[in-house]
């Protein structure tokens, strides 16, 4: 059988001045993204300078946030910012991998409809919610449920060690992982779903389990869409505001027991910038806003290239 | 025929302008600023653009620091402020402007103990050992000689504070600078400070959530909402050595006890907090309006100081109910010389009705 001779191309002289107004729009849009980003930078650091001429490095790893007198360094934040995004992914990985394989795999199929909307409606609720709703019922069954056993099972380690006062780091890390959880989950449904029903067979063929196949055949045949996934809902938990605000404590310290209030980047950023007066002060949250933008592309880099790895590694399957 | 329909258009909407607005046009006068008074601002410019056809105001609670910003960049016609700007911000617009207090606020300690059904009562010296992380216990032995009758439990105290920037912090931390030396030498006053101890809530609802929230707790809250949502509230010592429980009057005697040290010539930029007086609330404070001493336009310069006169007089009887403490009477004459300063090419633009 010879191929099928392919359509002869249209008539060029027809549709060329429309194709180069559209190639045009579309090559338009897509610059703006780039000279976004680089206008974005270039702004941030110009408001930063003068906090960077100032302190330098110092900035970042000094703990003292002091706008009376004017000395500002930010650990606190860039470590809260990291520490209560790590919690998160802790516990929503797990918990939204779990949802998605049930989903896909183990799921009835009248049941999967309304779970998957239930899940995908928790990334609809105001982040404002979030807070209120850590305030008033997550703050209190910490206090009253879940802390007294981390403490008496876990408090020997530093992580679990001290005064819990309600407002911390472990409730901040709680709230954002229930956020970034309808993330995760529906992109790693979508990705574990297009893996083809031949894998799965060919698993079960073997003699493998349903936890075996799923284990050894679908997850490492899509792991690189879902580091995507993962990816993704950490980008979400670095950047939220006011979910963590409401909860971490605003505290400029540097604790190691995730029970101690914390501070996060965006959150110090939202509160003092309104009032910030003086021009270190403004440019001290400038550079907060800087190294958070730096942070996001450095994590989105590294997990890009985790992504690259995993893929090639897993791409002939 | 297309460019006398848009012709038509913009006559009729000249005309619709020109029917609401009277024979006389309408002047538009921009504010923007504190979001404490936002309340009572608002409540002020719907009354009076009500009552007079030829002005329109606008109030946009955008906070101190911003109100500030846009009164100096000349972007607003007037600002509003909690904490008076600083002498470098007055000497960088050439020093046109002046302050004129508004209303009165206060800022009350608020706390969460369970059992304890008396009033709490705080010195200064308690109150900013509290605040320094150095009482840290509810059964201190500084707490309960100055509360005999309440059965103060032996808890730990946590400490709430405002996160966010706030006129609230300012009032606070300023009173605090004033009575404890301490407390000036390691943090100073201001809208965001270092805070030795404590949790950050945000806005006054933050902090009320936080320590109704929290077993223990101590924080401050702004005097209004603190009335309205029915807080308990610590009555605090004053320079005269009497408990005093917040309250509008206690308040506005604060006004009062502080214009003893004014004179009439003064610019207003007075702090309240530990003002003398036996009925006065020790932590209260002015906030302001901020009024150009030159405008450039007439008519705007006009219809403004006729429309602040209208409010430190007539306006002041909305201030109780909003949960504001009015500005003494005597004071009215003082606000009134300042008024007849502000000017236009050097003419007093107004002279009173």
């Amino acid at each position: 059988m010879t191929d099928p001779t392919p359509d002869a191309p249209r008539t060029t002289s027809r549709s060329v001045g429309g194709d180069l107004v559209f190639r045009a729009t579309v090559t338009a849009a897509a610059a703006i993204v780039p000279l976004l980003m680089a206008a974005l930078f270039i702004q941030l650091a110009l408001g930063a300078w003068p906090t960077i001429k100032e302190f330098g490095l110092r900035f970042l790893y000094t703990s003292t946030w002091d706008p009376v007198a004017e000395i500002y360094g930010a650990a606190p934040m860039i470590l809260g910012t990291l520490v209560s995004s790590i919690v998160a992914l802790l516990i929503a990985i797990p918990l939204s991998l779990g949802v998605a394989i049930f989903l896909t795999e183990f799921a009835p199929q009248r049941l999967r409809g309304p779970i998957a909307t239930m899940v995908e409606l928790l990334a609809a609720i105001p982040s404002v919610v979030y807070g209120l709703w850590g305030i008033f019922v997550l703050i209190p069954v910490l206090r009253t449920l879940v802390v007294p056993v981390l403490s008496a099972v876990l408090g020997w380690t530093p992580f679990f060690s001290g005064n819990f006062q309600g407002n911390s780091m472990l409730a901040a890390g709680i709230i954002l992982s229930i956020m970034i959880l309808p993330y995760i989950s529906s992109v790693a449904r979508e990705v574990i779903r297009a893996v083809p029903d031949s894998q799965r067979e060919a698993a079960l063929a073997l003699g493998a389990t349903r936890w075996e196949a799923v284990w050894s055949a679908v997850l490492p045949y899509c792991s690189g869409g879902i580091l995507g996934a993962i990816v993704l809902g950490l980008g979400r938990a670095l950047g939220e505001t006011m979910a963590v605000t409401m909860v971490i404590g605003n505290r400029h310290d540097i604790g190691v027991s995730l029970l101690e209030p914390g501070y996060s980047m965006a959150a110090a950023i939202a509160n003092e910038f309104a009032e910030a007066a003086s021009t270190l002060h403004l440019s001290a949250l400038a550079e907060i806003g800087l190294v958070l933008f730096v942070i996001t592309v450095l994590v989105n880099s590294f997990a890009r290239l985790l992504v690259w790895r995993v893929t090639r590694k897993f791409g002939a399957t | 025929m297309k460019i006398s329909k848009a012709f038509l258009a913009a006559a009729a909407v000249a005309l619709s302008a020109a029917a609401c607005g009277g024979s006389e046009q309408v002047v538009l006068l921009n504010g923007a600023g504190a979001t404490f008074p936002n309340l009572i601002y608002q409540k002020w410019i719907i009354d009076y653009n009500n009552a007079n056809a030829g002005v329109e105001l606008n109030y946009q609670s955008i906070g101190s620091g911003g109100g500030i910003r846009q009164f100096s960049d000349g972007t607003v016609d007037f600002g509003g402020t909690d904490a008076p700007m600083k002498n470098a911000d007055i000497d960088a617009i050439g020093g046109n402007v002046f302050h004129i207090p508004t209303v009165l606020g206060a800022v009350v300690a608020t706390y969460n103990l369970e059992g304890v059904s008396q009033t709490l009562r705080f010195s200064p010296e308690v109150l900013s050992e509290i605040f320094l992380g150095r009482i840290t216990n509810w059964n201190d032995a500084r707490i309960r000689s100055i509360n005999p009758e309440a059965s103060l439990p032996n808890q730990e105290i946590v400490v709430v504070h405002r996160s966010d920037g706030s006129g609230t912090s300012f009032i606070f931390t300023e009173y605090l600078s004033k009575v404890s030396t301490d407390w000036e030498e390691t943090v100073g006053t201001g809208k965001s400070v270092n805070w030795p101890v404590g949790l950050g809530g945000r806005g006054n609802e933050g902090v009320t959530a936080t320590v109704r929230q929290t077993p223990g707790a101590i924080g401050y809250v702004e005097f209004g909402y603190a009335m309205l949502n029915q807080m308990p509230v610590a009555e605090i010592q004053n320079l005269e050595g009497v408990f005093v429980s917040p309250s509008i009057d206690a308040v506005t005697a604060a006004a009062t006890g502080a214009m003893e040290t004014m004179g009439p010539n003064t610019d207003f930029r007075v702090s309240l907090t530990n003002a003398a007086g036996t009925g006065t609330y020790p932590i209260s404070s002015f906030t302001w309006l901020l009024l150009r001493k030159n405008y450039d336009d007439a008519s705007k310069a006009e219809q403004l100081v006729e429309y602040v006169w209208w409010a430190v007089t007539d306006g002041e009887a909305d201030a109780a109910e909003l949960g504001y403490a009015p500005i003494p009477s005597q004071l009215t004459p003082w606000i009134r010389a300042r008024l007849e300063q502000i000017s236009v090419d050097g003419t007093p633009v107004w002279s009173g009705q």
